[in-house]
């Protein structure tokens, strides 16, 4: 006998990420699903993007890794509150680790939660967190041809920041040939050409983020 | 690959459609995923057979795996195109600002599963 069925394989996820969504909206706070591969200067970005905004915004930032706290401490020395969630394995965050780690934080007065995802280019696209935005960082030494070989992530993102672009020369980064495939894959995505570690770039990206903030 | 996971929410979801049906036993699993996605093939293959083999209830069963095309509309002159992951232009009219229309699917589209005494004459009649 046959059974039609026609669910949806991540309806779990999804309709916890709806609630999640509905959650944040209430209490106003923006969350940003930050997407990149491991090595690619998630945390120096997200340092970096704290500085730029933490006079206007309270922010906190959910750490999503496989394992330690090594991130998180970094944030913490700030005086920025952290979450840590350590998947054991897993290679993405799903809506259900993110209400969990939520629940620790003040969302009464926060304004932007950054959630830093698995470094993974490839599972953390499919799920839904419930976020307001995905952003990806790909970094130059990962190289120019990684939007032909990930296209997933490249285009679930919102805004694409282009690190470490101090080193575009001796990586041979060809940025005219990345900018060509970012407009294929996803057209309507701004590109911030930045070093998390120099600063160079980081205000236009902040300048944008900023936007999108005050604009919910 | 997070077909692992993926394929055991599949799996959980079958059960327990199949035992709210009464069956006895899933014979074969249908699902459909768009080609946007990051699901392969080969690695949903892989997981559902090593998930079927520790489940008696799966025993033998098969899985089919639809993937689906994507397929777009244009907002700016609506013309409906199918295209491949890489190209999110209109070609009609160049604008980038299409909605998806089909190609993100990742659904278990039917199942097939065996119910007791599907042939054989039903006892109530023999007195």
């Amino acid at each position: 006998m046959q059974i039609d069925l026609h669910q949806p394989i991540l309806d779990k996820n999804d309709r916890l990420a709806d609630e999640n969504r509905e959650l944040f909206k209430e209490k106003k706070v923006f969350v940003l699903d930050l997407l990149a591969s491991p090595g690619s200067g998630k945390t120096s970005t997200i340092l970096a993007t704290i500085e730029a905004l933490r006079d206007e915004f309270n922010i906190a930032v959910i750490e999503g890794d496989i394992a330690s706290s090594v991130d998180s401490e970094k944030i913490k020395s700030q005086g920025i509150a952290a979450v840590q969630i350590n998947t054991g394995g897993a290679c993405h965050l799903e809506s259900a680790m993110i209400r969990r780690a939520v629940d620790v934080l003040d969302l009464d007065n926060l304004d932007l939660i950054i959630i830093e995802n698995v470094g993974n280019l490839v599972c953390p696209t499919d799920f839904d967190l419930g976020e307001n935005m995905k952003a990806m960082i790909l970094s130059v030494p990962e190289g120019d041809d990684k939007p032909l070989k990930y296209p997933g992530v490249f285009q679930a993102a919102s805004a694409i920041v282009l690190n470490k672009i101090d080193t575009a020369p001796v990586f041979n980064f060809d940025e005219e040939l990345f900018y060509d495939h970012i407009k294929n894959l996803n057209p309507t995505a701004p590109i911030f050409p930045m070093s998390a570690t120099n600063g160079k770039g980081v205000e236009a990206w902040a300048n944008w983020l900023a936007d999108q903030i005050r604009a919910l | 690959m997070h077909e692992l996971g993926i394929m055991t929410g599949v799996m959980e979801s079958v059960e327990t459609a199949a035992r709210d049906a009464g069956a006895d036993r899933v014979l074969k699993v249908s699902l459909d995923v768009g080609v946007m996605t990051e699901a392969i093939e080969d690695a949903l293959q892989f997981a559902f057979e090593a998930l079927a083999e520790n489940n008696p209830y799966f025993e033998g069963a098969t899985l089919e795996v639809t993937m689906i095309q994507p397929k777009s509309i244009c907002t700016q002159c609506g013309h409906e195109f199918s295209h491949d992951r890489f190209h999110m232009l209109c070609p009609e009219c160049g604008s980038p600002f299409l909605q998806l229309l089909e190609g993100k699917e990742l659904q278990i589209s039917s199942i097939e599963v065996d119910m007791p005494d599907e042939d054989e004459p039903d006892n109530s009649d023999k007195e």
